[in-house]
């Protein structure tokens, strides 16, 4: 048992709804107790579909359990089929029903419907939503590819243009919506056909048919990698490796999609293709060096958002961490580019505590770090699911290639105070809105601003005796470093075994930590 | 009252069995977590469990909640780890990050029931554990056993056994209700004279309501099956009576209190005189833009029944449909008597036919949870989230207006959007 306040992912079988969602012609028959039905709310609250998710479910309860679970699921699956004509079924249990272990797959095949049926496996108590989206589509890519598959050894055939498949976007995807449009641009931008997308939009007869592809363009791993691996093995479909966020990754991903096209990257790369590379190095940006940046997410997610920290923010990445265990390996080798250890968990408490340990100027992370940095008061932006209906912005706003470049200039930089401002409160920090208490003067005078929890001392220590002028000192410092330079002054005075606290410690530990 | 003649007290009900879209009653933990305010729910369950709380509690709450989700895993159900022991873990590690915590509910939920777990010992051995500092006691709101707001009616049926026992007569409400509208209450009764009265839930776990054969108790929310039949056992009386919503339900309502405890007429009508004037002139606002509109309930909470009476009766609008996931006959009949003769009334939930129905029937708005309101407001039909009627103070007088703008406002919003 695992203690939890907040999940980063749903169950597995919320990673199936994602992909019959995002798909056409497809129905989930769910067997599961009622109250699981809350997962049409993700799509329909969250997201803002205007459609619900084409699952029925078979909402069983206690006194079924006694009778005839098997039978109820039977007739759910018949009435589903009858009313909604899928093209192909999808069969599964939630956890409460994996219990029961009345094998939906089996009981379906009896009714002997004249569509493709796959039942997909999805252990609730191993497993998890992204997890469940990738075994999902890898299933159907498979039940509908599969008998399309060429003779082992055999040459396939291509056509003129290049073509590729997309794959990844899916339902409650962080951005896949806009990352979608912008790479179809960029492809198509550079000659390239797109034969099938998946599995946002597809039909299984569109499934069918991903063969005819050349190659795979990959956007979201933890969704589309295992299938992917399988068309790569079926087919001799290569696929893209690099995820698109950012100038450098953006780059990187054009040569490899020209590589695989075997056409010039040259011209996509050519002009001034986005603003970010400038926005970064205008003088204005200057104040954004070395800034000290925690970032948390989805592996891709975080991997990338690191990258284009470090190299095109010239922040300083302090810490990297995932909640995706299944890419814990990738995010540790990216990790070492930037000297930390990798932060490998899906308990909130654990990551708060990192969090406020680091004390980060920036927080890069999901609507959980946002929840904790709010706390701590440290800024922060969103870069990686578990979404939030904020996620989903009436404006295009892709992470991915040139213009999801800008979208992260603006989104991270954002939340930032800029970098005069920053100068007038370090100049200036004898004025009376920037003391102690002092609410920041933007938004309002009404009421002080309540000071971060200050975090626990160690009590082995010896205690540590703050002189009164050096408190007063203390309280000079800007709110949003105070709490940082309080530890730093007090882990000198500790390494120095000094008992109290002067002005003069205060600044010898400003001179020993400064950067 | 003549219109119980005319009501629905032995009308036919539809009765349908399929797919029900409604939470469980896990989801009662969202406003039981903010009521009671030293206590912890942790559910033993699933991290769809876990899930399903966090987002019906409508995306993240900006305060550390005061539940959590105990997630089985496969050791526990491979046997390779022991479950109580695990508990017993869990909750001591909770007890150590949460110090203020002074009651604790282990919640059941559906693999937790599946797989047997005896919630109620585990509490026992943990409240002998942890005595005096935390008391510790269990429920069930597992989708199995309970719909939705049966989640609340399981947790106050938890409570009742350790009530201390009372030694005069009392008068005690039943369900939880926003401070606002308890302070409302308490002040019109006491106007009354009704000086002993007491709500359950508490505030705090440490101010538990007496109990004892000398107590009246008045629900003031519908579905609370299981804690009647609690307080019953402990010798308490209930008084029948509408639920206090609208000025015809709060009036009825206090009314029966009033009665019970012995207020003359004459002082209960100088009491309810000046709220219920304001309230009137309050409602007057809203009568024309709801009077003749048609309304659709799908079930959701069971205050479909006294929400619908009082949008009839008192807004004059046309019931379509009125759905209720669990009709409870004997703590409605007063509702029932009042509502229009031949309503259509259904009990639990078809949603592809009953979503068939209401397209046919085009009402003028739709009641619904949260998983088919975007989607038929896609359709072009009006829709009202159910769940906000949990969450916002709608009970009393003062309050009457205000349940009456959450009908409205969908429809005010229609007519003014010229996007």
């Amino acid at each position: 048992m695992q203690l939890t306040l907040w999940t980063y992912e749903g169950p597995p079988h919320v990673g199936a709804m994602r992909i019959a969602t995002a798909m056409e012609g497809v129905h989930y028959v769910l067997h599961a107790p009622q109250g699981d039905t809350y997962a049409d709310l993700l799509f329909t609250m969250i997201e803002r579909l205007p459609k619900r998710p084409p699952v029925t479910y078979t909402t069983f309860q206690a006194r079924d359990l006694g009778g005839d679970t098997a039978e109820l699921f039977k007739n759910s699956a018949r009435e589903a089929y009858e009313r909604f004509k899928p093209d192909l079924m999808l069969v599964g249990a939630s956890c409460t029903a994996e219990l029961i272990q009345d094998d939906p797959g089996g009981l379906t095949k009896a009714l002997a419907l004249p569509v493709p049926v796959v039942a997909v496996e999805l252990p609730a108590y191993q497993k998890k939503e992204n997890w469940g989206a990738a075994e999902t589509f890898y299933q159907i890519v498979r039940a509908c590819a599969g008998p399309h598959a060429p003779p082992p050894g055999s040459r396939p055939v291509r056509g003129e243009r290049p073509r590729c498949n997309i794959l990844g976007p899916a339902a409650l995807g962080f951005r896949h919506r806009d990352d979608l449009i912008e790479i179809t641009r960029l492809l198509t931008g550079m000659g390239i056909d797109v034969n099938v997308t998946a599995p946002q939009g597809a039909t299984p007869a569109d499934l069918a048919r991903l063969g005819d592809a050349d190659f795979n363009v990959v956007l979201y791993l933890e969704i589309a990698g295992q299938a992917a691996s399988w068309l790569s093995r079926t087919f001799g479909q290569p696929f893209t490796k690099t995820i698109p966020i950012g100038i450098g990754a953006t780059t990187a991903f054009i040569h490899e999609v020209a590589a695989l096209a075997g056409i010039n990257a040259a011209p996509a790369l050519a002009g001034a293709p986005s603003r970010m590379p400038w926005y970064a190095r205008s003088v204005d940006s200057n104040y954004l060096t070395n800034k000290r940046v925690f970032v948390f997410g989805d592996a891709s997610h975080a991997i990338a958002a690191a990258r284009v920290a470090q190299d095109e923010f010239g922040f300083t990445v302090v810490g990297l961490g995932t909640y995706s265990r299944e890419f814990a390996r990738d995010v540790r080798d990216a990790a070492k580019l930037y000297g930390v250890e990798a932060l490998i968990s899906d308990d909130y408490l654990e990551i708060e505590a990192h969090v406020a340990a680091l004390s980060p100027e920036l927080v890069l992370g999901t609507q959980m770090e946002r929840h904790i940095a709010k706390r701590l008061g440290i800024p922060c932006a969103v870069i990686s699911a578990p979404v939030h209906v904020q996620d989903f912005p009436a404006r295009y706003a892709p992470q991915m290639g040139w213009e999801g470049a800008n979208v992260l200039f603006d989104t991270w930089v954002h939340p930032l105070m800029m970098g005069l401002e920053e100068h007038l409160i370090g100049m200036f920090r004898g004025d009376f809105e920037f003391a102690a208490d002092a609410a920041p003067s933007h938004l309002g005078h009404a009421r002080p601003l309540p000071t971060p929890t200050p975090t626990e001392e160690p009590a082995e220590a010896a205690p540590l005796r703050w002189a009164p002028d050096a408190e007063k000192e203390l309280g000079k410092i800007p709110f949003f470093v105070r709490g940082k330079a309080r530890r730093n002054t007090e882990r000198f005075a500790a390494e120095k075994s000094l008992a109290t606290i002067t002005v003069d410690t205060l600044y010898d530990a400003k001179a020993h930590y400064g950067r | 009252m003549s219109a119980a003649l005319q009501g629905c007290g032995d009308a036919p009900v539809l009765r349908e069995r399929g797919q029900r879209e409604v939470f469980c009653g896990l989801t009662g933990i969202i406003w039981l977590h903010r009521k009671i305010q030293d206590a912890f729910f942790l559910v033993v369950g699933s991290r769809t469990c876990a899930h399903l709380i966090q987002s019906a509690a409508g995306v993240m709450i900006f305060a550390e909640p005061r539940f959590a989700t105990a997630i089985i895993d496969e050791r526990d159900l491979a046997g390779l780890a022991d479950c109580n022991d695990e508990l017993d873990r869990v909750v001591t590690q909770l007890l150590a990050r949460r110090p203020e915590i002074k009651l604790l509910f282990l919640v059941g939920s559906c693999p937790s029931e599946v797989i047997k777990l005896d919630l109620s010992r585990a509490a026992e051995r943990l409240s002998a554990q942890h005595m005096p500092q935390v008391r510790v006691l269990n429920y069930s709101g597992s989708g199995i056993e309970t719909t939705f707001t049966q989640g609340e009616d399981a947790c106050l049926a938890a409570l009742v056994p350790i009530l201390p026992r009372a030694t005069g007569r009392s008068l005690l409400v039943v369900g939880a209700l926003a401070e606002v509208v308890e302070d409302q209450l308490r002040r019109l009764l006491a106007a009354m004279g009704v000086d002993q009265l007491r709500f359950l839930p508490p505030r705090s776990a440490l101010d538990l309501p007496p109990v004892g054969p000398d107590t009246l108790y008045i629900l003031a929310q519908p579905f609370l099956a299981d804690t009647a039949r609690a307080l019953e056992s402990r010798g308490a009386t209930r008084l029948p009576a509408p639920f206090p919503l609208g000025i015809e339900g709060t009036t009825a309502w206090l009314e029966a209190a009033a009665t019970a405890w012995g207020v003359s007429a004459a002082r209960f009508a100088e009491v309810t005189a000046p709220p219920i004037a304001r309230a009137e002139a309050s409602l007057a606002r809203y009568r024309p833009e709801l009077a003749g509109k048609s309304i659709f309930f799908f079930p959701d909470s069971q205050l479909e029944i006294p929400l619908a009476r009082f949008l009839a009766r008192e807004m004059g609008m046309a019931l379509v449909e009125v759905g209720t996931p669990f009709l409870h006959r004997q703590h409605l009949a007063d509702e029932l008597a009042l509502l229009p003769a031949g309503t259509s009334l259904s009990e639990g939930q078809d949603v592809e036919r009953q979503l068939d129905r209401c397209r046919a029937a085009a009402p003028d708005l739709v009641v619904c949870g949260l998983g088919l309101a975007n989607p038929l407001e896609a359709e072009g039909m009006s829709t009202k989230w159910s769940i906000e009627l949990l969450f916002t103070p709608i009970q009393g007088y003062e309050q009457a207006a205000d349940l009456a703008e959450l009908f409205a406002r969908p429809l005010q919003r229609r007519t003014k959007l010229r996007v």
